[in-house]
């Protein structure tokens, strides 16, 4: 049986695992290196990205999930999620897990009263199709220094907030919040449920 | 400012979702009471998921009395210039100036709270007038329903702010979750006589009665002072703590405060949250709750 792996430290682990479960895709949440390494797919959730990296201090969770990424299983970043993945991260500066290759910008956009539902229709065609894209923004991050073999799947006013980088899908939104499967089951078009 | 009716429910809307977001993710963390950019600093360092700026934490109230009220401004905007993460803070019961000023001052959520004195003894602000999100307490479903009819994004418990004493967060975490799995057993045709009996929105029961949980998330506060305060309020449901006078009235709020995110993560194990027990130093002295008077309590502030 196939289960990916819901990081569980803190934030909305269990939104995700709900959204995936309506995709018939088996979630559970994770919390230590041992149960990371078990997953065969993993999910770095929204919440705040300062709690989860003291909460991953001295455990070995994060050597795990970089360990995870490297075998090529999928991982499946949101907002926070995209902010541990990256390999820089601005505000304040900090190194990041380095699973995508981009710097993420906290709180980019503003405060929470900057927080928005928004239509997204700047979409690579080929990856989601056409239909306008719905995406929960809180607090985002946004992406810069993107490397060249990021792809970029679709842009906010022109910014980039939804990428590939091989097995990874980085969202700076939450799809999770949202009750279109597009962005998960492209995170995840290869796990038995969705091929 | 919005004048729609309640009733062409506000609930789905673009703008309730985004404020339900920020309260989804906060979920699994802990939220902490600081009076200062210094606090607030120690807060982050520790892991909270948020931090909530008041002018007093609750044990300093209860100690010396007289008017509490919102922060001062300019301390919640050294707070806010010193943190990453999160800024709440607290208005006076049905005060919609102290609402629309920590709206003007951006704040990330408003806590009406019955820890500050109320300004209103009848009515709470109608919260889906703003376009921050509100959490409010409560003791029993009727009083979250209610705060949610409002426009609360987040209901936490009220426990007995200022006390660490945590029988009082128990006690309405129980009450709380008794009752929504009272409303779980009802035929339909009982639906409209316990909203009468609750006191509580008519939609709001019926989701509640198909559901089984709240609409929104349902956090605890009030009397947390240890790692396994903070576990056992997870046990009960809650799904996020907030911790007050705890940490800063502890010999050592940094480690102190450390522990209680470490056990909020890891409260399903008990051998994390003995291993975040260990070695605190002492923790705040508290006040058993049941030797207050009436007079004393803060949890009866609200309506």
């Amino acid at each position: 049986m196939t289960v990916v792996g819901v990081l569980a430290l803190q934030g909305d682990f269990e939104a995700h695992a709900a959204a995936l479960a309506r995709l018939g895709v088996d979630a559970r949440p994770v919390r230590t290196a041992a149960e990371v390494r078990a997953s065969d797919g993993l999910v770095l959730p929204g919440g705040e990205s300062t709690t989860m990296w003291k909460l991953m201090e001295g455990t070995g969770v994060a050597e795990a999930i970089v360990d995870v990424a490297r075998r090529g299983d999928p991982v499946f970043a949101t907002c926070a999620g995209v902010i541990l993945a990256s390999r820089r991260i601005e505000g304040p500066s900090r190194d990041g897990l380095g699973l995508l290759a981009a710097t993420a910008v906290r709180n980019a956009y503003g405060r929470q009263l900057d927080s928005a539902v928004v239509s997204l229709t700047d979409l690579d065609r080929d990856a989601l199709g056409a239909a306008p894209l719905e995406a929960v923004f809180i607090r985002a991050p946004k992406l810069a220094d993107l490397g060249p073999n990021v792809e970029v799947l679709a842009r906010r006013d022109g910014e980039p907030v939804l990428v590939r980088e091989g097995n990874l899908v980085a969202a700076t939104f939450h799809p999770e919040l949202a009750a279109d499967p597009r962005v998960a089951a492209l995170a995840f078009a290869a796990h038995p449920a969705l091929r | 400012m919005s004048s729609s009716p309640v009733f062409s429910s506000p609930f789905t809307s673009d703008a309730f979702r985004v404020k339900v977001g920020l309260a989804e993710m906060l979920k699994g963390g802990v939220i902490m009471d600081v009076v200062n950019a210094e606090q607030a600093k120690v807060a982050e360092d520790a892991g909270a998921s948020a931090v909530m700026a008041l002018e007093r934490v609750p044990s300093d109230i209860r100690r010396d009395g007289g008017v509490a009220r919102m922060s001062p401004v300019a301390k919640i905007r050294e707070i806010q210039e010193a943190v990453s993460i999160p800024v709440m803070a607290k208005c006076r019961i049905g005060h919609l100036a102290e609402a629309r000023v920590l709206e003007a001052l951006e704040v990330d959520f408003i806590d009406e709270s019955e820890v500050l004195t109320p300004a209103d003894e009848e009515n709470h602000v109608y919260k889906h007038d703003y376009k921050v999100p509100f959490v409010c307490g409560c003791r029993n479903l009727g009083e979250a329903l209610r705060r949610i009819g409002e426009g609360a994004a987040m209901i936490r418990t009220k426990g007995e702010a200022g006390t660490g004493d945590i029988v009082h967060a128990v006690k309405h975490l129980r009450e709380v979750t008794r009752q929504m799995k009272a409303l779980t057993l009802l035929s339909r045709d009982e639906w409209m006589a316990a909203a009468k009996q609750l006191g509580a929105p008519f939609e709001l029961v019926v989701w509640v009665a198909e559901n089984g949980r709240l609409p929104v998330p349902n956090f605890a506060a009030g009397g947390i002072a240890t790692p396994a305060d903070a576990a056992l309020c997870r046990i009960l449901g809650a799904e996020a703590v907030f911790v007050g006078s705890g940490i800063f009235k502890s010999a050592d709020p940094a480690v102190r405060a450390r522990a209680i995110v470490e056990a909020t993560t890891h409260w399903d194990d008990p051998a994390r949250v003995a291993k975040a027990s260990e070695n605190l130093g002492e923790g705040m002295k508290g006040i058993e709750a049941a030797k207050l008077v009436e007079a004393e309590l803060l949890q009866t502030r609200g309506w």
